[in-house]
């Protein structure tokens, strides 16, 4: 048996995910990691994007979170999330809605929006929709 | 016959107010379970974040970032966590006593007091006594969210960077069990990390990413939003908890009341019951 690494996916609202893994994959600020046992202590921050936890028989489990921090030590990795959801439990209506709104407000060239904020939103609804997407072509 | 018909709307009206009371308090009941399970599953979150925060110190003991350094206290800021409902109990009039209590105990040390209130009860309460209030949230619900109370916390958190408040606290009820509720004020910043572990110190650093400054940055200001949160929900559930108990109470006493008036009705029935008869018997004695 591979060795095994701890993980907790935690929000600030509540516990999404805690056990073992054999690998898991956190899209890091500079590019996704992929953290295994006995990584190097790690702190970094994420941006919106898939989780994938990989247990240790061999299921891949994909969540989504749309910021947050990764501490990685050697026998744990906690995902301290600013908001996270598992992929299954992602409202694709909502999604899509976020997602052309945001467009919507790139669009208004006014001067008047927030464009750091709109982009961030855009990027979190395409984020959403694409560990949606992935999760129902590997189930 | 028309005895005491004043006793009997009485009573009528009191079964109402009971009838009101009693489904507040099964209302309370449920919703307390729910919201005691909410303030359990924030606790992993704050936890780990206080953790990563307690290796940071170990780690990095020489960098400073300006929330661990403590200052000179000219100026003070809380954030108060009250509940945007009444009718339950003393909780918020027993978290305002003491706050006020301690806003004394600071103007006498000529220390100035700003205020951040979450919850509609704080609001109301020290816009009237003339707080100075800087920011505020209310009608949150029962189940909060983060963001709901984001900007709440980034007025005080500006207000420490650019240095007009020097130290921050946050108020808010504690819940010790579903009978009792303490009101607690605590620290938040400066964030004081406790005494180093000798077996943690020294050995290993992280590997930041971008770098520590950021990393921490941002893992601090998590971090003071996780605490005021917690707070929140905790509060919610002492709310729920509080109201459960007050109501119960009131809805024994108007059991009690009604029990009284009852009594009082039923001998004044009785007494205009024995004049009547007395009176025929009388009537029918002097034919």
């Amino acid at each position: 048996m591979a060795m095994t690494i701890h993980v907790d996916i935690v929000s600030a609202e509540e516990q999404i995910y805690s056990g073992l893994a054999e690998m898991v994959v956190a899209p890091a600020e500079e590019g996704d990691v992929g953290i295994t046992a006995r990584h190097a202590p790690l702190l970094t921050r994420l941006k919106a994007g898939e989780v994938r936890v990989k247990t240790d028989n061999n299921e891949t489990l994909p969540f989504f979170v749309s910021g947050g921090i990764l501490e990685v030590q050697p026998h744990v990795v906690s995902v301290l999330a600013d908001r996270a959801v598992r992929a299954k439990d992602i409202d694709e209506a909502k999604a899509i809605e976020a997602k052309n709104r945001a467009e919507e407000m790139l669009k208004d060239r006014s001067g008047k929006i927030d464009y750091a904020k709109a982009q961030a939103e855009l990027i979190e609804a395409m984020e959403q929709l694409r560990t949606l997407e992935r999760w129902r072509k590997n189930r | 016959m028309a005895v005491g018909k004043e006793i009997r709307v009485k009573i009528a009206s009191i079964k109402n107010t009971q009838k009101i009371t009693r489904a507040m308090e099964k209302v309370a009941t449920s919703k307390m379970r729910k919201t005691q399970a909410r303030m359990l599953a924030t606790r992993p979150y704050s936890r780990k974040i206080a953790q990563i925060i307690k290796h940071l110190a170990h780690a990095k003991p020489e960098y400073k970032h300006p929330f661990m350094i403590e200052r000179e206290v000219a100026r003070i800021g809380v954030i108060l966590v009250s509940s945007d409902r009444g009718l339950c109990g003393g909780l918020n009039s027993n978290l305002f006593r003491m706050v006020l209590r301690q806003m004394r105990r600071w103007s006498e040390q000529r220390i100035e007091v700003q205020l951040s209130v979450i919850g509609q009860k704080g609001s109301g309460f020290f816009s009237g006594i003339g707080g100075n209030i800087v920011a505020q949230a209310a009608r949150l619900g029962d189940a909060p969210h983060l963001e709901d109370i984001i900007g709440a916390i980034k007025v005080m958190l500006d207000d420490y960077h650019a240095g007009k408040i020097d130290a921050l606290y946050v108020a808010s009820n504690e819940f010790v069990n579903t009978m009792t509720q303490k009101p607690k004020l605590e620290p938040l910043l400066p964030v004081k990390v406790d005494e180093l572990t000798p077996e943690l110190q020294g050995h290993w650093d992280y590997l930041y990413e971008p770098d520590a400054k950021e990393v921490l940055d941002d893992l601090l200001v998590r971090y003071i939003e996780s605490i005021v949160f917690q707070g929140l929900v905790e509060n919610n559930a002492c709310e729920q908890a509080a109201r459960m108990v007050a109501m119960k109470s009131a809805s024994d006493n108007a059991g009690k009341l009604i029990n009284e008036l009852q009594l009082i009705y039923n001998k004044a029935r009785q007494a205009a019951i024995t004049q009547e008869i007395s009176e025929i018997v009388a009537g029918a004695a002097a034919v």
